[in-house]
């Protein structure tokens, strides 16, 4: 096939794919929306909080979790449950498809263009948001990661939209400063960390929501089927700091030893306080203090969650931000 | 980054945080603890991120002078606030340096007493196990009929998982995951390792930029450069390689069609080059993403433009001006903006402004390029005339003309304006004179930078990332077998804490157990909740 086909095959992939996502995304929404109405009786769900909350002084997160669930299995089934359990597979399986094209629009737009499919915003977008699906895809099974569904969906459904609607350039060859195999490695780093940051951002926010709902239960509330389907607050914690704390080397090495060794060769300078080089430097130095925050000074919960999503917050400027309202060093064609 | 039980400069409770009512040396110490505590710590990292955001949104002195003084002249209230506070030169600013410097310090007066808490951790034994192990996260408890010799399994059970092991009496603590500290010192004193390749290469380290005509060199001395930013101890052509280069040619592509047209695609200046006076000539090939190393200083190209040949004539009919002039480029399709002077002119001295256009196209805007190659290449320009004025040796800058004692041609009561192809000559007004447009080079900028200390940084941050992830991925754990006799049985209890995040405790206190269990019994271990 020429390089026009496989442009035009991924033309027509990408927004079909996005299409997919935002289905999964509304099949996912309405799980949660039937999950709201289910709220199960107060004395049940204390007991897990108080079960999780045990847990959590005694034997840590994933026991918490283990007790949860096991509570949670031995409830009689609310009625409903196995129209939210239907809402949840449809969702993961439309996930599921709308990856397999989503990866094929990315391999054709790296066919078409003849080189790795980032070298501008709409590739990296394209690139990045399917590193954050894969991700999601891998591991929903192993680590039952299904209650992550409606915000990896609509971020995915989000990005991929902008990508099409407003970022979309035809595959080309790069300016001449993008000539470098440091290309791979600084860009891919980078989408990998930032594919990371995004899904502890997400489960930090679900944190937030948890946290907050089992606060409710311990001063006799109820809660509702849909928040109850989430891990426990405190097992979600640790999901959090596993990712950031994955990402965050990785970010570090693509920001500052790939980036810099790049801007050496191309630029003349290793580090120049270009806007892009400024931001990847207060996103690293948030995570650093969200590790520096956990580690010493003992934050957890609340306060930790908090600086995740600032990071986070921080990691989309950054990447959106800075290329569209900044003008710099790191603006290239086609955005 | 530790535990806050092992930190010994940072007391969390009441009395540190309180000003001690006592004279100058309590009040430096309660400064100093405040300055290497943890939250201090916290509180600067945030600062730092906070005081870098400025700096990418604000035009900058060192990146884009012409944008601050833009800034400046739009902005004639604000301006003047922003340059006192720095805000037009942030990493040089003084609180931007107070900040990382004081986070410097606070990070050595932090990790620097670590190194004798680990190295005495590290002499120590696995402790004794507590009292009721129970209580412990991780638990595991069995009862058999024979002691047999659970105790030298667990022993060589614990090695085999890279425990280190201590005896006691009818006990055996354990304890691993040493490296996890080691690694978060690592992480600290290189990020100070970096930071000092960082500082080096700013002291010594040079950087200029030059403008070079296709078919002319550049010898390496200071008076060469257009503009040259030493470092603070670059003490001057002394410090320079005695290099000199020629350009001979340059080459260029651009896109030719799509949306994309017009971007540049490659671009390549062949060089000669002679590393001294008395070196042989050696040639290079210069392109972005390829700098020539020469004697610890490299050589980038970082730009390209045009540079019109023009020759004036002055009024008596001699030549005042001969050669290619640089313009700048102002926009993606090259129009170029320049100027011609001829100060020696006589009667009048001339001088001309105007756009060099690679591509010209007449449009409602005027004459405007479309495309950055040279396909249709024009000279549109405006001329002056003046006084001859006395030398006075004040270095003018070679873009822009000084018309505060010139005056504008006109012709027909309007402005004069000219249009010029290749070849073509214009008459000036009043047997003034004329301007040829001979032909155009092109000119390719280069960058001469030397940065010692960089491979100290890049080694800096290699093991910063190396110490990060022992201390992120090392998990310190303890552990304790516990064999004793209740009524007349012997009662064996595994207990385990970590010492950092949780991860998969309970998998590995029951692995052990099941080891030392006799084999019939494997499945009957008695969970404690």
């Amino acid at each position: 096939m020429s390089a026009e086909t496989f442009a035009h095959v991924s033309n027509l992939v990408v927004p079909t794919a996005t299409v997919i996502y935002a289905l999964a995304m509304m099949s996912h929404a309405l799980e949660w929306a039937l999950g709201r109405s289910v709220v199960t009786k107060t004395a049940e769900v204390k007991q897990d909080v108080l079960v999780a909350a045990d847990g959590e002084t005694v034997t840590g997160g994933s026991a918490g979790a283990a007790a949860e669930s096991t509570a949670a299995d031995a409830v009689e089934p609310a009625p409903g449950i196995e129209r939210i359990e239907a809402a949840s597979r449809i969702g993961l399986t439309l996930t599921g498809l709308a990856f397999a094209l989503h990866l094929v629009g990315v391999v054709t737009r790296g066919l078409a263009a003849g080189r790795v499919p980032w070298g501008n915003m709409y590739e990296f977008s394209i690139t990045a948001s399917l590193a954050v699906a894969a991700v999601y895809l891998i591991f929903v099974g192993r680590y039952r990661l299904q209650w992550l569904g409606l915000g990896v969906t609509l971020i995915v459904a989000a990005v991929l939209g902008l990508a099409t609607l407003a970022l979309y350039t035809p595959a080309g060859p790069l300016v001449p400063a993008l000539h470098s195999y440091w290309l791979v490695i600084h860009v891919s780093a980078a989408a990998i960390s930032g594919g990371a940051f995004t899904v502890g951002g997400l489960v930090s926010v679900l944190y937030l929501v948890k946290a907050r709902a089992e606060r409710r239960v311990l001063a006799g509330g109820t809660m509702s089927a849909s928040l109850r389907r989430l891990p426990s607050a405190e097992a979600m914690d640790g999901t959090a700091y596993k990712v950031l704390a994955f990402a965050f080397p990785l970010w570090t090495f693509g920001v500052l030893v790939a980036g810099p060794i790049w801007a050496e060769y191309a630029w003349g300078r290793y580090w120049g306080w270009d806007p892009k080089e400024v931001w990847s430097l207060v996103t690293w130095v948030v995570y650093a203090a969200y590790l520096h925050a956990r580690a010493t000074a003992g934050w957890r919960g609340r306060n930790a969650a908090t600086i995740a999503i600032v990071g986070w917050f921080v990691f989309i400027f950054n990447f959106v931000g800075v290329n569209l309202l900044v003008s710099g060093l790191h603006s290239y064609a086609g955005v | 980054m530790t535990d806050v039980k092992d930190h010994i400069t940072a007391p969390t409770g009441g009395t540190g945080n309180e000003p001690p009512a006592m004279g100058l040396v309590g009040w430096l110490r309660w400064m100093w603890r405040q300055l290497t505590s943890m939250k201090t710590a916290l509180v600067l990292l945030f600062l730092l991120a906070l005081g870098a955001v400025p700096g990418s949104l604000v035009p900058q002195t060192p990146i884009d002078p012409i944008k601050v003084s833009d800034f400046l002249e739009a902005h004639t209230k604000l301006g003047p606030i922003y340059d006192k506070l720095g805000l037009f030169d942030v990493y040089k600013s003084a609180w931007f340096s107070a900040i990382y410097l004081l986070l410097f310090i606070s990070l050595i007066g932090c990790v620097v007493p670590r190194l004798g808490v680990y190295a005495k951790a590290l002499r120590a034994r696995p402790p004794k196990p507590p009292r009721n192990l129970n209580r412990l996260p991780g638990y595991q408890r069995f009862t058999v009929d024979a002691e047999g010799d659970v105790l030298e399994l667990a022993t060589r059970e614990l090695r085999r998982r890279r425990f280190r092991v201590q005896a006691y009496d009818g006990a055996v603590g354990a304890e691993r995951g040493y490296l996890r500290e080691a690694g978060n010192l690592l992480f600290h004193f290189s990020l100070i390792l970096a930071l000092i390749g960082v500082a080096w290469g700013s002291l010594f380290g040079y950087r200029g930029t030059v403008l070079v005509v296709v078919g002319n060199g550049f010898a390496n001395s200071v008076a060469q450069y257009d503009d040259f930013t030493p470092g603070r101890a670059f003490s001057g052509d002394d410090d320079l390689p005695p290099f000199s280069l020629t350009v001979k040619d340059f080459s260029v592509k651009f896109q030719q069609d799509g949306p994309q047209k017009g971007a540049a695609r490659e671009f390549k200046a062949q060089l000669t080059y002679q590393e001294t006076p008395d070196a042989p000539e050696k040639s290079y090939l210069l392109e972005v993403n390829h700098p020539l190393k020469l004697d610890g200083s490299s050589v980038y190209l970082l730009g390209h433009g045009y540079a019109p040949k023009v020759t004036v004539r002055d009024g008596k009919g001699q030549v005042a001006f001969s050669g290619p002039a640089p313009f700048l480029p102002q926009d993606g399709n090259f129009s170029s903006f320049g100027v011609i002077k001829a100060p020696d002119a006589r009667p009048l001295q001339l001088g001309f402004e105007g756009f060099f256009l690679p591509t010209a196209v007449i449009d409602q805007r005027g004459p405007v390029s479309v495309f950055p190659d040279d396909l249709n290449p024009a000279l549109v320009m405006t001329g002056y005339y003046g006084r001859p004025q006395p030398e006075t040796g004040k270095p003018e800058s070679v873009y822009q003309l000084d018309k505060s004692k010139l005056t504008q041609f006109e012709k027909n009561g309007d402005k004069l304006r000219f249009q010029l192809a290749p070849g073509q000559t214009t008459t000036l007004p009043d047997k003034a004179g004329s301007i040829t447009f001979d032909g155009y080079s092109r000119w390719v900028k280069l960058q001469v930078s030397h940065t010692p200390g960089t491979d100290l940084a890049l080694a800096g941050i290699l093991l910063a990332i190396l110490g990060l992830m022992g201390s992120l991925f090392v998990h310190p754990r303890r552990t304790w077998v516990r064999v004793r006799t209740e009524d007349g049985r012997t009662v064996v209890e595994v207990g385990g804490l970590d010492r950092g995040p949780e991860r998969g405790l309970g998998d590995e206190i029951r692995a052990i157990t099941d080891s030392l269990k006799p084999e019939p019994d494997r499945s009957s271990t008695q969970e404690q909740p």
